[in-house]
């Protein structure tokens, strides 16, 4: 019997704890509003997982967690075409070039990755299939879902209360006057580091997160943890409907508003001249 | 409050840390990040340190100097610096000519990625085995046009220069424009 419903409904944490409960073994496909999960159990376990969307194959995975370098990938690529998983797993190992322990805690991590993307998504239609396995040629591990459940659980909490922070992505962001000490000893993250250029009143957040590809969980997640260094401050957005994020240029330089830009670049000669 | 941001740049070690906290008002910032590169088989992490510091400039304005390392790899960060700067500065320690090499292909990098002005700062000038500008000029090789200054990071006068004189290029670089626009 299928079990069908919308993640809206019956949350992946109910779903997954019902998989381990009940030790099922079948496939869960998630359909969401741009891309499809498929996730197989075994024995309540979790066995596999894939995306719609991206190179699920064992070298692509391996490339992916930077095991393979980009010329070991293609190089490899170009030369097992029509090569299972499995035939290309065993042609490693004995290759010398992983150990088997390798190679299954990659695709571990991948698989857990895959499903810890589910907890992010609010909405989508899920099908679980009883009995259906992975395909066969396929390598398959098997994780234990409690510590999947508990971490997608506080995963949740974080969204929920992130989004309590900050409610809106239709706000602005300004450095904030005066930094607090503790600043001396920040560490930013790659995220933090894309998004600084644009600290900027005049750029929403959602703008923000469009220029720097930032998902709109990644965007908050950034914005809080650079307002809880002390860095930046939220403010209401000056920006107008539609404009794209402006360089921090001002206009009148970008324009070449000779006059405006002139006494502005003065004003920034007299205070320099003063230090 | 306005932000404009200006970037400092150079080798390893020339001094971008330094020359940034003599003249900032807060703490210089430095950030470490931990970067894998794509090219090692294994994944080696190495640490990198971004400083920023800020010059309030009135009530209405600030600006933000960021000092980012200047290897190739780090280029999407220049990319990300660039946009909407005023100019930057680049950094030479003119006590190791084995570093002009580099210093010259950051430079042609971040020319490439924001064509705003930017001035050479001659670095440690205070050392007894520092080049002379006009010989760094040639190992440079810049041209006549861009602006070559002596430099002592941890005077804050002597970075008050560099910043004045990168400051006079960028009006210059108004007049041109408005210039071409005329
Ligand atoms: N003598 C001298 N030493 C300097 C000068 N500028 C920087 N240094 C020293 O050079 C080293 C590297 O400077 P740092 O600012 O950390 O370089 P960065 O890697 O470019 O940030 C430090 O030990 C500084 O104290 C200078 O103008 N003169
Ligand atoms: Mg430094």
């Amino acid at each position: 019997m299928a079990i069908k419903g919308n993640l809206h409904d019956f949350t992946l944490t109910q779903l997954l704890n019902l998989i381990n409960l009940a030790q099922k073994t079948g496939t869960l496909v998630v359909e969401g509003s741009n891309e499809a999960i498929e996730v197989f159990f075994t024995d309540g376990k979790l066995a596999y997982a894939q995306t719609g969307q991206e190179d699920n194959s064992l070298v692509g995975i391996l490339h992916k967690s930077q095991l393979l370098s980009s010329a070991q990938f293609r190089g490899i690529k170009a030369n097992v075409n029509g090569m299972s998983d499995k035939e290309l797993g065993l042609l490693l190992i004995n290759a010398n070039y992983f150990s088997q322990q390798d190679i299954l805690l990659s695709l571990q991590n991948h698989f857990v990755d895959v499903l810890n993307r589910l907890f992010t998504w609010m909405e989508g239609f899920f099908q679980f299939e009883t009995d259906v396995s992975p395909p066969e040629d396929k390598i398959t591990v098997r994780v234990n879902l409690e510590n999947i459940i508990l971490e997608g659980s506080r995963q949740i909490r974080e969204l929920e209360h992130l989004e309590e922070e900050i409610p809106s992505l239709e706000i602005g962001v300004k450095f904030v006057d005066r930094p607090g000490a503790n600043v001396a000893n920040l560490k930013l993250s790659t995220e933090e580091w894309r998004v600084i250029p644009y600290i900027d009143p005049k750029n929403t957040l959602r703008q923000i997160a469009k220029v720097t590809e930032l998902t709109d969980i990644e965007i908050r997640q950034v914005i809080y943890s650079l307002v809880q260094a002390g860095i930046v401050e939220m403010v209401r957005s000056i920006s107008h409907q539609g404009t794209p994020p402006s360089p921090r240029l001002p206009d009148h330089i970008v324009k070449g508003d000779k006059e405006e830009g002139k006494s502005l670049i003065f004003r920034i000669i007299d205070r320099i001249r003063s230090l | 409050m306005q932000t404009l941001k200006m970037v400092v740049t150079g080798p390893f070690n020339a001094g971008k840390t330094e020359f940034i906290q003599s003249v900032s008002e807060i703490d210089v910032v430095s950030t470490e990040r931990r970067i894998s590169s794509e090219i090692e088989r294994i994944k080696e992490t190495t640490t990198v340190a971004m400083d920023f510091g800020r010059i309030t400039i009135d009530n209405e304005m600030a600006l933000y100097l960021f000092g980012t390392p200047g290897q190739k790899r780090f280029d999407f960060m220049w990319e990300i610096l660039s946009e909407g700067m005023l100019g930057f500065v680049v950094i030479v320690d003119s006590t190791r000519p084995e570093t002009f090499r580099e210093a010259r292909k950051i430079l042609e990098t971040f020319r490439a990625y924001a064509p705003t002005p930017y001035v050479v700062a001659a670095n440690k000038q205070d050392c007894d085995d520092a080049w002379e500008t006009d010989d760094m000029r040639i190992a440079l090789r810049l041209s006549h046009e861009i602006k070559i200054l002596d430099c002592v990071a941890m005077s804050k006068d002597s970075v008050k220069t560099v910043l004045l004189e990168l400051l006079y290029s960028i009006l210059a670089e108004l007049e041109a424009v408005d210039l071409q626009i005329a």
